[in-house]
C-alpha cells in the first residue's frame, strides 16, 4: 500500500475544461457538487483507502525569521502567488494505477450545466517508511 | 505475558469455531469477542486451560451473535453437530487460517490486514497504527476482506506461495507504530514453519532472521541510514544469524530451491563475513544468477549488477547495468556508486542528487543527498 496527496488549486493549475466560476452555478449545481465530494468520501471509507482530507480557504500569509529576539516578518497575502491550494484528500492504495483511477473520479465532480468540471488534480505520492531491506 | 498468549492462541481457537461451521467473519468477530473478555477476566481469574477457556467464551459469543430467528435454525443444528471441546487437530486449523487470509481473491493490503488481525491477533487499531491510517479505514478493510473470504470452503487447499508473499509484505513493513511488523511476520512465519513442511517456508523464515539480526546495525543513532558495508558488525545478533543459517542449509539440503531460499542465501554470506572486504561476491553474484533463474525479475537483475561490481570491478557492473531500463527504482543510485569507484566523482555526484529526488522515503533521500554533497564538496577543493 502507498499513500497519494490527491490536490486540489484554486490557481495554479492548468485551466479545466468546464472553465465557469462556482457562483455563476445554479446552486442547486453547487449543491449537486458538495454532494458528489462527500460521496467520494464516502465511498473511498468504505473501500478502506481513505486517510483524511481537508479544504484550505484561500488566504495565506508569508512568515519568515527576522532575527534572534524579534518577531517574525509577515507579508501577503499575495494575490500574484501562482499556485494556491485549495485543499486535498489522502488515499492509501494498493498501486499508482489505482490512485489515478480514483483521481480521475474526483476530477469528475459536476459544475456548471451539471456536467463534469474535468477539473485537473495533482497527484502527489507520500514518502513511505523505509523497508526492512535496504541492500 | 498473556498477551503473547492470546495472540499466539487466536488462530487455532478460530480454526476451530470455523470447523465447528461458524462461517469465517462471525467467527473472527467472537473470538474478538472472547479475546476482550479474556483481557479483562484472565487477571482475576486464570484459566487451567486457556485455550479450552478461550474455545467454549468464543463458541457462546458466536452463538449469542447468531440470534436472529433465521439463524436460530441453523444454530440449533451446529449445537447438535458440536463436537466435545479439546485439543484436536489445531495445527491444522491454524495453517487454513493462513491460506484463507491471504485468498489470491483478496488485494495484498486486505491480505495482509485479515493475516495480522485473524491469524496474528492484533486488534484493529494496532493494525491501522502500524498502516498509519484511521481506525476507521482500517476496519473497512478487514470487514471488506472478510466478507470476500465469507464464501471460501475452509477445506481448499491454499497456495503456500500467496501466503509467503502475504508474510513478506508485513515483514518488509518495518518498525512504524506500537506493534513491530518485521518481529510480528517472524512470529507468524515460524508458526507457519511449525505446521507445514515446506523448503520455501523455511527459506522466508530465514531470510526474515538473517536479515532482523542486521537491524541494530542498519540505523545510526540519529535514525539515519547505514550502508551495509559501514555497518558495525559487532551489533549484528549473531544468535539470529545462526539459527538463520542453520535453517537455510536446511532447506537447501532438499534441493527445491525457490526465491526466499536464493535470497536468504545471498543474506546468509553477508551475515557471514567478518568484515565488508571479506564478503564473497563471487558466490553472491552465483546466487543472484539462481534468482534471475527463478524470478526474472527486473529489480534482481539490478541488485546483481551491484554484485558483479562488486566481484569483478565497477566497469562490469556498469556494464550489467547498462542492460536495464533507467527508469527501474534506484537504478540512479546504483549507477552512482559504480560510477564513483570507477574513479568519475562528477557522474556520481550527479546521479546521487538524480537519485536523492527519486527516493522512496526520506532516509535514503537524506543518504544519498549527502553522498552527493560529499563528492560535491571533493570537487570543489
Amino acid at each position: 500500500m502507498a499513500k497519494y496527496l490527491l490536490l486540489k488549486h484554486y490557481r495554479g493549475a492548468p485551466t479545466p475544461v468546464n472553465d465557469v466560476p462556482m457562483d455563476r452555478w445554479a446552486p442547486e449545481e453547487i449543491t449537486a457538487h458538495v454532494r458528489y465530494m462527500e460521496d467520494f468520501a464516502a465511498r473511498l471509507e468504505e473501500t478502506g483507502e481513505f486517510v483524511e482530507h481537508q479544504a484550505l480557504s484561500p488566504g495565506g500569509t508569508f512568515v519568515r525569521y527576522d532575527g534572534e529576539g524579534r518577531p517574525p516578518v509577515t507579508d501577503g497575502p499575495f494575490a500574484e502567488t501562482k499556485d494556491l491550494i485549495a485543499g486535498w484528500t489522502v488515499i492509501d492504495v494498493d498501486s499508482y494505477e489505482r490512485a489515478i483511477e480514483l483521481a480521475g473520479e474526483l476530477s469528475a465532480a459536476p459544475g456548471a450545466g451539471g456536467k463534469p468540471i474535468h477539473e485537473w488534480l495533482e497527484v502527489r505520492p507520500f514518502y513511505g517508511v523505509p523497508s526492512t531491506i535496504t541492500e | 505475558m498473556d498477551d503473547v498468549l492470546l495472540r499466539s492462541l487466536t488462530p487455532s481457537v478460530l480454526g476451530i469455531l470455523v470447523r465447528r461451521g461458524a462461517d469465517f467473519a462471525a467467527a473472527e468477530d467472537a473470538v474478538q469477542d472472547a479475546l476482550v473478555e479474556a483481557v479483562r477476566v484472565w487477571p482475576v481469574d486464570r484459566p487451567r486451560d486457556p485455550k479450552g477457556w478461550l474455545v467454549t467464551v468464543a463458541w457462546r459469543k458466536f452463538l449469542d451473535a447468531t440470534r436472529t430467528e433465521a439463524a436460530r435454525r441453523r444454530r440449533e443444528e451446529l449445537v447438535d453437530e458440536e463436537p466435545a471441546p479439546g485439543a484436536a487437530t489445531a495445527v491444522d486449523d491454524t495453517l487454513q487460517l493462513y491460506f484463507l487470509c491471504a485468498h489470491p481473491s483478496l488485494t495484498p493490503s486486505s491480505a495482509v490486514a485479515l493475516t495480522l488481525r485473524a491469524v496474528g491477533g492484533l486488534t484493529t487499531r494496532q493494525i491501522a497504527q502500524a498502516y498509519l491510517v484511521p481506525e476507521a479505514t482500517m476496519a473497512q478493510r478487514i470487514s471488506r476482506a472478510k466478507r470476500t473470504v465469507a464464501g471460501v470452503r475452509f477445506d481448499q487447499p491454499g497456495d503456500v506461495a500467496t501466503v509467503l508473499r502475504v508474510l513478506y509484505l508485513v515483514f518488509n513493513e518495518g518498525y512504524s507504530g506500537e506493534v513491530d511488523l518485521a518481529a510480528e511476520a517472524i512470529r507468524l512465519t515460524r508458526q507457519l514453519a511449525a505446521a507445514i513442511d515446506h523448503p520455501e517456508v523455511a527459506g522466508l523464515l530465514a531470510l526474515m532472521l538473517l536479515h532482523h539480526a542486521r537491524r541494530a546495525g542498519r540505523t545510526a543513532p540519529d535514525g539515519s541510514l547505514v550502508p551495509l558495508a559501514e555497518q558495525d558488525r559487532s551489533r549484528w545478533d549473531t544468535g539470529l544469524i545462526a539459527e538463520g543459517v542453520e535453517i537455510l542449509q536446511a532447506a537447501l539440503a532438499r534441493d527445491r530451491l525457490g526465491e526466499f531460499q536464493a535470497q536468504a542465501a545471498i543474506a546468509a554470506l553477508h551475515a557471514d563475513a567478518p568484515t565488508a572486504e571479506e564478503t564473497d561476491w563471487v558466490q553472491i553474484v552465483e546466487w543472484y544468477d539462481e534468482l534471475v533463474g527463478l524470478t526474472d525479475s527486473p529489480v534482481v537483475r539490478l541488485n546483481r549488477a551491484v554484485a558483479v561490481g562488486e566481484a569483478e570491478g565497477p566497469r562490469a557492473g556498469l556494464a550489467a547495468l547498462a542492460a536495464l531500463d533507467d527508469s527501474l527504482p534506484r537504478h540512479a543510485a546504483v549507477a552512482a556508486y559504480l560510477h564513483e569507484r570507477d574513479g568519475d566523482p562528477e557522474t556520481a555526484a550527479r546521479l546521487y542528487a538524480e537519485a536523492a529526488e527519486k527516493a522512496p522515503n526520506l532516509a535514503e533521500r537524506a543518504h544519498l543527498t549527502r553522498q552527493a554533497a560529499r563528492l560535491n564538496a571533493r570537487l570543489r577543493r
